[in-house]
């Protein structure tokens, strides 16, 4: 049995040690948010907070997190950064399929943290790991801007 | 924890809209092509009004708009839900919409017949029809409204989820008349708005289904958890045609959460408690494969075959004037051109989640035809049709895979076998390996020129008919309608022409419709050869165009907007250069001009894209600007890096790393410039997608002098490392 902190709430699970994180939170925790795109770390639609840093949770065994805090997509809106880019990605309207965005909010928020005021190549750096397949990569850089800008992230 | 998720369960308290789950209706009229949805009433319990198949309207005023297409990112659902409260005068914020049972009869799609959302034709299709729903609908609450008053009809107007009476200052909203109105005939045939009294239409509109994909609560099919579901992954085996020869699944079986072995005569499942299980457990089978008569195909059998096929001329699809005659005058110019296979790779990787019960099943996915996903499963089971409740989601991606119920087919298959449900989620190796490709094409152009104008013309296109096998009635005359599209309807002047189809099916791989479908290769061809006749005969590519558009206004304009946009005609820096495409596809006009920079290793940069579409009534702009940019992106994407190559009858790309897509920082700006138009909508979901290619290599061109009749980008061409 593993116990995990999960936006703030600790879940005790029947998971291997080796397993994934991305599985357990899905299938196990039913927290659906974070997304299966590839299972090799590739496209980025895995992406969680682990002590606020972007990890792909597709690799990430749960045996490795010990009692490190885990943030998903479900969470993510409690903290200023997550709430200012989940306002400017519906301000932009950013979303078309939506599958990667909760990857891509992820990523974004925990490039805000560490990084307020963002340039393109800090932008470039810290997304170019996540794939959307719709193409809506002009509106993510456009939003990662608005919400830097707006002071609350 | 697990729970059932509603259907597509969205909540937005700001934007109070609510994605619900499905109805389960039934019944209906006949529809068949071209045919107008039903108008019929539905049965609907007492005071709720729900007079066509796509509006319901509470008591309490709410008014529930039922979807008959998918949603998969193109804001179809937004689309439809505008046109639909738009000729019904509701309170967009008081509308909620739901995704459609599987029905042909009611919600099948009037262009095809049946329930599909593709060929960018969701607004097309649908936009008279939803209109009259609305118009129907409006009119019915009136004429409920002038009977409580004891006025004419006429003498009422509605705004905004109410009927008024301005003579009497009187007022009755939706909820309010919806009783009244249930119970009355609706009109035949109602008038539908005069665009110029459009409240909604042409607004940007927030989207209905986008505030719940930005906070994880959005359900794709992949997230559909009905409670007790176990967990699935399969194989089926990696050369096209083959079977399971013998399983060993010793180890497998030690594997904990691993709960059973699927074995199928061509494919293997491993259900598990969880998706980690499963795969661990298919990881740890040592499977003999059976692998059948394809195990020699390669690429290079395929593309020996096709060009050996394209020497026959094949059925003629198009012909004006006399291309023969025309061809044997003046200076002849000949060329191929070759497009790859291509893996669609939706970010949600094919899934299907099934529970096999004796007397019923369900059945939950994303799909673009969910009458076939229901009419598969039931005929998997052999369950009667209306014990299959099939549940439709938001799609993670369609771009066209999600037309095709193999996946569904398959889970299927393996939920027989398994006690309660159970949720097959396919390996991203297993999707990319187990695709339905775009076709590959290979094209033959050949054209003389008088007075530095196309005389003669003939375009013979080779390739797969995904028609034949995916819409059999539409194959006719040996001619597949969407292989030749746009090139059948080319914009360009042309006196004498011949556009000719040869379908050759190749040896093992399975085709089917990618985004952007026969119009990305004949845009492709045709774009690059009109380029190519330019240079040839020293014209301006764009003045050479704008000569031949004489016919085709919409496109002229498209391409003067875009051209001066883009500042056609300034001198560029070495290795940089701007390339033109132009096309008609999917009944929108649009012109585009990709710049590039080539480096000396033959890396092509991006530096920026202008594109400027006539698609007529833009319903909601926004959306229709963004879908420009994401299919620009797509086609894109695939000219620099999609290519899908057969090894020993097996494809040999097989995720991310090695099936190359494109990243936020190799992305340039891409400017869209909307036209302002009153004609019929035009079709955009798939446009964006066949502009990229031939804009690129022209683009390439104008910067290398080097033409490429191949996709993708063949870096050693562009850096003389290989000659053409």
């Amino acid at each position: 049995m593993v116990t995990l902190r999960i936006n703030g709430v600790a879940h005790t699970v029947d998971a291997p040690e080796d397993m994934p994180l991305l599985w357990v939170l899905r299938d196990l925790v039913g927290l659906t948010g974070t997304k299966f795109g590839c299972g090799i770390a590739q496209c980025g639609a895995c992406t969680v907070h682990v002590d606020g840093k972007a990890m792909r949770s597709c690799l990430l065994p749960v045996g490795a997190l010990g009692d490190r805090t885990v943030t998903t997509i479900e969470g993510v809106g409690e903290t200023p950064a997550g709430k200012a880019l989940q306002k400017a990605w519906l301000d932009l309207e950013v979303v078309q399929c939506g599958y990667c965005q909760s990857g891509q909010i992820m990523s974004a928020a925990s490039l805000l943290s560490s990084t307020p005021n963002p340039g393109d190549s800090d932008i470039d750096a810290a997304m170019a790991g996540n794939i959307c397949r719709c193409g809506t990569y002009l509106r993510i850089r456009a939003a990662i801007k608005r919400a830097a800008n707006s002071g609350s992230a | 924890m697990r729970s059932e998720h509603a259907n597509g369960g969205l909540h937005s308290a700001s934007r109070r809209t609510v994605l619900k789950a499905s109805a389960a209706l039934g019944g209906g009229l006949l529809l068949g092509f071209g045919i107008m949805p039903a108008m019929a009433k539905e049965a609907a319990p007492e005071g709720v009004f729900s007079p066509n198949a796509f509006i319901r309207i509470a008591g309490d005023g709410q008014v529930t708009l039922i979807m008959p297409q998918a949603e998969m990112g193109q804001a179809v659902y937004t689309a439809h839900a505008m046109i639909l409260a738009e000729e019904l005068d509701a309170d967009f914020a008081k509308v909620v919409v739901e995704a459609s049972p599987p029905s042909d009869k009611l919600y099948g799609n009037p262009t095809f017949g049946l329930q599909a959302t593709g060929n960018s034709n969701s607004v097309r299709a649908f936009w008279i029809p939803l209109r009259k729903a609305g118009a129907g609908a409006r009119a019915l609450l009136v004429a409920a409204a002038a009977e409580a008053w004891n006025v004419e009809p006429a003498s009422c107007r509605t705004e905004s989820h109410a009927v008024l009476h301005d003579a009497t200052g009187r007022r009755l909203d939706y909820g309010t008349l919806a009783g009244r109105a249930a119970h009355l005939t609706p009109p035949a045939d109602p008038p539908i708005k005069d665009p110029k009294a459009f409240r909604l239409i042409g607004k940007s509109l927030k989207r209905v289904d986008t505030p719940d994909k930005v906070n994880g609560k959005a359900v794709y099919g992949i997230d559909a958890m009905p409670p007790g579901v176990k967990f699935a992954t399969l194989a089926a085996c990696p050369v096209f045609g083959g079977k399971v020869g013998h399983v060993d699944d010793s180890a497998a079986k030690t594997i904990p959460g691993v709960r059973q072995i699927v074995v199928l005569d061509d494919l293997i499942a491993v259900v598990g408690d969880h998706m980690w299980a499963a795969k661990r457990g298919l990881d740890a089978l040592a499977i003999t494969w059976d692998e059948g008569p394809n195990a020699s195909v390669t690429t290079e059998e395929i593309r020996t075959k096709i060009h050996a096929a394209s020497e026959s001329a094949g059925a003629t699809a198009k012909a004006w004037g006399d291309a023969d005659k025309a061809l044997g005058e003046g200076e002849r110019h000949d060329v191929t051109y070759e497009l790859p296979f291509l893996a669609h790779a939706p970010m949600e990787p094919i899934n299907c989640t099934v529970h096999v019960r004796p007397d019923g099943c369900d059945v939950w996915a994303g799909s673009q035809v969910q009458a076939r996903a229901q009419a598969i499963a039931a005929k998997v089971t052999g369950l009667p049709l209306e014990k299959v409740r099939y549940h439709n989601h938001l799609l993670g991606g369609g771009f066209g895979r999600r037309l095709e119920i193999d996946g569904i087919e398959k889970a299927v298959r393996v939920a027989q076998h398994v006690d309660g449900p159970v949720k097959v989620v396919w390996s991203r190796e297993e999707d990319i390996q187990h695709d339905l490709y775009r076709p590959l094409y290979y094209d033959r152009l050949s054209a003389t020129l008088k007075d530095g104008k196309i005389n003669g013309w003939n375009h013979r296109i080779t390739g797969s008919s995904v028609v034949a096998r995916w819409l059999p009635p539409a194959y006719t005359n040996d001619v597949d309608f969407d292989a030749v599209d746009s090139a059948v309807d080319i914009p360009y002047d042309i006196p004498h022409l011949r556009v000719q189809y040869v379908r050759h099916e190749p040896p093992a791989v399975p085709t089917g419709f990618w985004r952007g479908v026969g119009p990305n290769n004949n845009v492709f061809a045709i774009e690059s050869f009109i380029d190519e006749l330019a240079h040839k005969s020293k014209q301006d590519p764009l003045a050479f165009r704008r000569a031949m558009l004489g016919k085709t206004p919409r496109l002229l304009a498209a391409l003067d907007l875009a051209t001066s946009k883009a500042g056609w005609g300034e001198k560029l820096p070495r290795r940089v250069g701007r390339g033109i495409a132009a096309q008609i596809a999917f009944a929108s006009f649009i012109a585009t001009v990709a710049e590039v920079e080539v480096d000396r290793d033959g890396e092509v940069h991006l530096r920026r894209v202008v594109t400027a579409v006539d698609t007529g009534i833009a319903v909601n702009p926004d959306t229709i600007v963004a879908q420009l940019q994401g299919g620009l992106i797509f086609g894109l994407t695939a000219a620099l890096h999609g290519d899908i190559t057969i090894d020993k009858g097996r494809v040999q790309q097989s995720n991310f790393n090695d099936y190359r897509m494109l990243r936020i920082n190799e992305v340039p700006d891409i400017e869209v410039h909307l036209i302002a138009s009153g004609e019929a909508p035009g079709g955009i979901g798939e446009t964006g997608a066949t502009a990229g290619p031939p804009a690129l290599a022209n683009a390439i061109f104008a910067a290398t002098g080097i033409r490429l009749r191949r996709l993708p980008v063949d870096r050693d061409l562009l850096s003389g490392r290989k000659r053409a």
